[in-house]
């Protein structure tokens, strides 16, 4: 099953280098990891999405990353309201006589075009990992050309559903 | 000319700090952040990157033993730390000092056993350049250690000290390294304040006092049951447990299993102890977690050695598990009363409950029946004599009352089987990373942490000559263990798979040239001895172990010899091959 777990960590050198070792060293399959700055000074965020066989390798991962002296909290907000966005720039081929109908396909994603050549445009969208694959999908047909894929980022939404499931001893 | 170009080589970043001596330098700040740490043994190999270091040792010593090889070093502190509860503390130089390292890193990590490690690094200018003896050691030992740093500012090197100590002591222990820059031990230390008191660790709060709700499930559960067990592993001995422990398996008449590296937290001739579990456990320990409806394991980690087949494990029990680390919870073995806490706090608590008598006569009479009928045993129909008849004349001279350390083979299963510990913490022997090589070494440093008891290393042929290089420290610190050589000619452990499992080929496992090990202990100028019969080696024993004095004896013992009984790779524990004779 895939996961989506966030860890809030310590900004010391080597962290990243130590979580993903341990994702590693455990035999666990990251989709995409994303890491970046938080509005406190010295921590950062991680977000991944991994790749879990089933419910106790999940909590041994939640667990094992708890357990990094550098981690500061480990949240599997898979099943938790969340909103998640990733950025992905796109060459596609797009000569003269296609590009009016690439358009059409750019602009109910919202996505944009940000750099243009004689044959080639490159087009920057935002979304949840979801609407960017179909937009992939929909451009795949005209030639990509190159592409690039920042990975997930994520945040639990203020208003929560219901209380999400507890690990039983964490 | 070649002869100063290497040591301008070696020399050139000292040089480099040889301007007006600074009043303190990092190095100084190094050995007195040591001092308040209450360190009183260092086991350390010198080199170009930890010279400041050795320097400042040198105007402000600290107990130092020279092994003759970084490994062996480290193997010293891990026995040091096992019989003393001590954190060990290794120093050894940058690239192969500290590559030299790892296998004892992570044998301690694997066992739980606290120590901290510092390695020097090239200067900070050069790391990342492949300088001369430059290894990236932090990357390296990120997976084996607890936790790692390199020290980055000399004003740091106490604080980090001084959490290095903490991490690697508290909660489940294990091994910190501190990769130390030249320069930083170079470095003039400006700060006022030398003792950190502080730590600045906010993502590392290990739990030690258990639920109280979990706690008195794990009562209530043993009220019901009808065949309940106990599983005792190392974690009673980290937490210093064993008193509390045996006071409750008394009063609950409960029957108890150990871990191998758990052996001595009950004593090995307590009536309710069924021996050692697991692939070379007794049959009716094994049995009994077969048949256990209640299994309450305290501090051990379910190692696949000790279950056997997984699908096969205590398929009849509830499990309660007692860890420090929550992360060996539900790792292996299903859980149904997880408790995270120190196993003595755990002990403790669930001594101070109300109880009823446990309604478990018919499960505890016929365990002791199995117990009689199954005994550990073996036969000699060959002339030669056998290993566990060493084993048995180590204790019978010893009076079980030994510390004894073990490599890894036939011999520490023999060694595990055959010498019942009377006490907690005697015990040291390499579990989860199964280090040959580690033995010998490690008898040295318990010997260090406990210079008034008699330490033995027994250890076999093949695995003695992976560090026998420290013999000379038995003669040079006056250190008096008595190496015991259960000498097959061969890899034993080795063999006796290559017999069951691979019909016989004796592929690269047998060693019939050997060092003269009776000449190699005179070299080393200490007494050797050759014993091949069991009548001699009685004698010889009796003389060896009354004598204050490091000995070593070849004992040659028959070499088709097996280890019984024993649960195959990948059988269940109800499986078990070579149960009687
Ligand atoms: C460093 C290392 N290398 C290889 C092994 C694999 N191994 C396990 S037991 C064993 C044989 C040990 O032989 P010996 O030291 O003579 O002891 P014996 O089994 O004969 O008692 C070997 C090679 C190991 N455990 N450790």
């Amino acid at each position: 099953m895939k996961r989506v777990i966030t860890t809030t960590v310590i900004n010391q050198s080597g962290v990243l280098n130590r979580v993903t070792g341990l994702l590693m060293k455990r035999q666990f399959n990251i989709e995409s990891i994303t890491v970046g700055h938080t509005e406190k000074a010295g921590i950062s965020k991680m977000t991944f999405v991994v790749h879990v066989e089933d419910q106790r390798k999940l909590e041994q991962l939640l667990k094992q990353l708890q357990k990094q002296i550098d981690v500061l909290k480990v949240n599997d907000i898979t099943d938790k309201a969340i909103v998640t966005r990733e950025l992905a720039l796109i060459k596609v081929l797009s000569p003269p006589g296609v590009r009016s109908e690439i358009n059409s396909i750019i602009e109910p994603f919202r996505a944009t075009v940000i750099d243009m050549s004689k044959n080639v445009i490159t087009v920057q969208v935002t979304g949840d990992p979801g609407k960017i694959e179909a937009f992939i999908d929909l451009l795949k047909p005209y030639g990509i050309k190159e592409l690039t894929r920042t990975g997930a980022t994520a945040f639990v939404r203020e208003t929560q559903k219901a209380p999400a499931q507890q690990l039983s001893i964490l | 000319m070649s002869v100063n170009v290497n040591v301008t080589q070696e020399e050139e970043q000292n040089v480099a700090g040889e301007h007006p001596k600074p009043v303190l330098q990092g190095s100084d700040v190094f050995i007195q952040s040591l001092q308040n740490e209450g360190v009183e043994m260092l086991f350390g190999y010198p080199g170009g990157a930890v010279l400041p270091i050795y320097d400042a040792l040198y105007k402000n010593p600290i107990p130092h033993i020279l092994a003759r090889h970084e490994q062996g070093a480290i193997h010293a502190a891990e026995g040091y730390a096992r019989v003393s509860g001590k954190t060990g503390v290794v120093i050894a130089t940058s690239g192969p000092g500290a590559t030299n390292l790892v296998t004892g890193i992570a044998d301690a990590m694997m066992d739980s056993l606290p120590l901290v490690v510092f390695t020097g690094q090239v200067a900070s200018a050069v790391i990342g350049t492949d300088a001369f003896q430059e290894a990236d050691i932090v990357g390296i030992t990120q997976p084996i250690t607890k936790h790692n740093y390199q020290v980055k500012r000399v004003e740091d090197l106490p604080r980090i000290i001084h959490e290095a100590f903490h991490i690697a002591s508290t909660g489940r222990p294990g091994p910190v390294l501190v990769d130390i820059p030249k320069d930083i031990s170079n470095e003039v230390f400006t700060s006022a304040e030398i003792k950190a008191t502080e730590l600045n660790l906010p993502g590392y709060q290990p739990t030690t006092s258990p639920n109280f709700l979990q706690i008195q499930k794990v009562a209530q559960a043993l009220q019901r049951a009808h065949k309940p067990l106990i599983l005792a592993g190392a974690g009673i001995l980290h937490s210093k447990a064993s008193e509390s422990f045996v006071k409750f398996v008394e009063n609950t008449g409960v029957p108890v299993t150990n871990t191998l590296l758990g052996l001595g937290s009950i004593p090995g001739d307590h009536p309710q102890f069924l021996g050692m579990a697991g692939m070379h456990g007794t049959f009716t320990a094994n049995m009994a977690i077969c048949e256990a409806d209640l299994l309450i394991n305290i501090g051990a980690r379910f190692d696949d050695r000790l279950t056997g087949n997984l699908e096969h494990f205590a398929p009849n029990a509830t499990v309660v598990h007692i860890d420090i680390d929550p992360a060996e919870i539900g790792k292996n073995v299903h859980t149904d009363i997880p408790i995270v806490a120190d196993a003595k706090e755990a002990i403790d608590s669930l001594l101070r409950l109300e109880m009823n008598k446990l309604a478990i006569e018919p499960w505890t009479t016929h365990l002791t029946k199995s117990k009689a009928e199954y005994p550990l045993v073996y036969s000699n129909e060959s002339k030669k004599m056998l290993p566990q008849e060493v084993i048995e004349l180590v204790h019978k001279h010893t009076k079980g009352n030994a510390i004894v350390t073990t490599d890894v083979g036939q011999h520490q299963m023999w060694a595990a089987q055959f010498y019942r510990f009377n006490h907690p913490d005697h015990w040291v022997t390499s579990g989860g990373l199964g280090t040959m090589g580690f033995g010998f070494p490690a008898a040295i440093g318990a010997q260090i942490a406990k210079p008034d008891q008699t330490v033995v290393s027994i250890t076999g042929d093949g695995g003695f000559q992976m560090t026998l290089q420290e013999l000379s420290l038995l003669q040079e610190s006056q250190i008096p263990v008595k190496v015991i050589i259960l000498n097959n000619q061969c890899l034993g452990m080795v063999r006796q798979w290559q017999e069951t499992f691979y019909d016989k080929r004796y592929s690269e496992s047998l060693m019939p040239s050997q060092p003269d090990f009776v000449k190699l202990a005179e070299a080393y100028n200490i007494e050797g001895y050759k014993v091949e019969n069991y009548h001699d080696a009685d004698e010889l024993f009796k003389k060896v172990f009354s004598s204050n004095k490091p000995a070593l004896i070849d004992c040659r013992v028959e070499q088709m010899e097996n280890v019984y009984p024993m649960v195959a790779p990948g059988k269940g524990l109800h499986e078990m091959i070579g149960v009687k004779g």
